[in-house]
């Protein structure tokens, strides 16, 4: 069984936010109606996004850390807000784990928003209807794109590669490798839901450097600069100062 | 949570409803077996019945503001075997239609017999009707209830408290206004409706007192360390993604102070219970209760109001540590 997922390293996001204009602009422009705005150039904007970014500081000053966190929908292999739907609208697919809304039959009810923990769903004003992240269900099976376009727009946009986008039940996919390498996780996992989406934790980049990486061996005198140029003869441990 | 005034109108005036025929039929029952006067079917439970169904019908209509495609209503029967909604969805008019034909039959007068039970007791349509209304009136109320106890998430509602709140204060509701109803339609059955209703106004007290006791102590099961999958001690947002709301910011706080939200607690606590109580200890005492039976039934109904929207608001939604500073 396939379950399509974004897997999101939280390592290389820098919160630049591009995953979520190029979410707004592919999911606004598609045939299942725009993503509304109220008030978009007055006081008080709002409107309905797929995607945010946010920004958490972990720790205490001076020791801190920024952690940007995307935040969309997590297509749970065990979605709370598909069984509470009345009108069988919100389902997740069979045959690829994507959970959708079919916004023919949605009626607003907003129940569903009621039981995602993740708050993942609004509820568009315009079309009242309730939407949420499809992972661009009308892209990665266009075959009018080349087949490396057909990936969703946020993955495509990131510019550090933050976001993997792939088949995490495949255990040889690249998503499955992160996730089993890098320690990735699920958000509230206390729930039982199995978000499909995981995330990849910070990691401490540390680089090991060894006293005789600083010192040469074939400085004697301790002056790490223009060495006087040994005999042919003399035998010279390090390639650079031997000819 | 945001407290929505068409959901607290529905689930306030159909518990009202439900409570008023549960009621009337336990009045009737309580008859047939000779322990209460026998009334008049046309002029006590047939307009008993119209007033109930009216109220049915006023919180269905409350219901529909609540939707973005009401339209589209009709859809949401579709889910039964699943969700808690669809089912309050199916019941409610299979309740109302029990109500209507109740309160038909009564009103046609001389309603056909079906048995004569060995002790003389007549069973005719309407005592068929009279339990299929109640189970129906039971159904409706777990279903009201389990819409909001089997949300695991928001623990201030996953509780079988919430089930039987529903049930008490619908029918605390119910049986006073059943009481002041009686005060002028059937004079005698005053004491009875009054005396019940005093009984589940303080059996709902105790029920929501055992919730807000146990909602009291909830320990929430996650935190920001959860949420966002870092384990450390100190967490604090700097950015939720945007500076002026969203859906998120807007549908899952109450948007209200704290002064506000405990005063609510403290004005349905009385007007919701201890009030009605004593106004209908005093109708019951004094020789002109119709003033005190509507001033009972008024203030529990504010009551329940502000009960429902206390309800909502004290529900945290583990959304809501996702939405904590804006920038």
């Amino acid at each position: 069984m396939t379950q399509l997922a974004l897997v999101i390293d939280l390592n290389v996001c820098v919160g630049c936010q591009a995953c979520v204009t190029s979410c707004k602009e592919w999911n606004t422009s598609g045939a299942a109606g725009t993503l509304s705005d109220q008030n978009p150039y007055d006081a008080d904007p709002t409107g309905t996004f797929f995607n945010r970014v946010q920004t958490f500081e972990v720790g205490e000053y001076p020791n801190t850390e920024t952690v940007h966190f995307p935040k969309s929908c997590l297509h749970c292999e065990d979605p709370p807000c598909v069984p509470v739907c009345p009108t069988g609208a919100s389902y997740k697919r069979p045959e690829d784990g994507i959970v959708l809304v079919d916004y023919q039959k949605c009626i607003g009810c907003k129940y569903c928003s009621w039981a995602c923990p993740y708050g993942a769903r609004e509820l568009d004003e315009k079309q009242r209807v309730m939407k949420k992240c499809t992972l661009c269900v009308d892209r990665i099976y266009d075959k009018a794109l080349p087949e490396r376009d057909r990936r969703p727009a946020c993955v495509m946009a990131c510019p550090t590669q933050a976001r993997l986008f792939g088949d995490i039940h495949n255990p040889s996919s690249a998503v499955s490798v992160a996730i089993r390498e890098s320690g990735g996780y699920q958000l509230m996992p206390e729930w039982g839901t199995q978000p499909a989406n995981h995330y990849l934790p910070r990691r401490k980049t540390q680089l090991r450097i060894h006293d005789d990486e600083l010192e040469r061996a074939d400085n004697p005198r301790k002056i790490d600069g223009k060495l006087p140029k040994p005999a042919k003869s003399e035998p010279s441990l390090d390639d650079v100062t031997s000819w | 949570m945001k407290p929505a005034f068409s959901v607290i109108l529905l689930t306030t005036l159909i518990g009202l409803g439900q409570g008023l025929f549960l009621a009337l039929f336990t009045a009737q029952s309580y008859a047939l077996f000779d322990l209460l006067p026998k009334q008049d079917g046309r002029a006590f439970y047939a307009y008993g019945s119209l007033l109930a169904l009216a109220l049915l019908v006023a919180g269905l209509a409350a219901s529909f503001f609540h939707l973005g495609r009401p339209e589209r209503a009709w859809r949401s029967a579709a889910q039964w075997r699943t969700s808690w909604l669809s089912r309050e969805v199916i019941v409610l008019p299979a309740f109302m239609a029990a109500v209507l034909l109740y309160g038909v039959f009564h009103w046609r007068g001389s309603p056909p017999v079906l048995t004569v039970l060995p002790g003389g007791i007549t069973i005719d349509v309407t005592v068929v009707l009279g339990i299929i209304g109640t189970l129906l009136a039971f159904l409706l109320f777990v279903c009201t209830g389990m819409i909001y106890a089997c949300m695991r998430f928001l623990a201030e509602w996953h509780s079988p408290l919430t089930v039987i709140n529903y049930i008490l204060l619908g029918g605390a509701s119910g049986f006073t206004l059943a009481a002041g109803y009686a005060s002028l339609a059937a004079p005698e059955l005053t004491g009875f409706f009054g005396g019940w209703a005093v009984i589940i106004t303080l059996l709902g007290l105790t029920g929501r007192a055992a919730s807000l006791r146990r909602n009291a102590r909830l320990v929430p099961k996650s935190s920001l360390q959860t949420a966002i999958g870092i384990k450390h001690p100190k967490i604090a947002q700097k950015s939720q993604g945007f500076m002026t709301g969203s859906f998120n910011t807007r549908e899952f706080f109450h948007g209200r102070t704290r002064v506000f939200f405990f005063a609510i607690k403290w004005f349905f606590l009385l007007a919701a219970f201890v009030l009605p109580a004593g106004l209908l200890a005093l109708a019951l005492a004094s020789a002109a209760a119709v003033p005190w039976l509507a001033a009972a039934f008024l203030v529990q109904y504010c009551g329940l109001l502000a009960e429902r929207w206390f309800f909502f608001a004290q529900a945290n939604h583990p959304q809501n540590l996702y939405y904590q500073a804006v920038s």
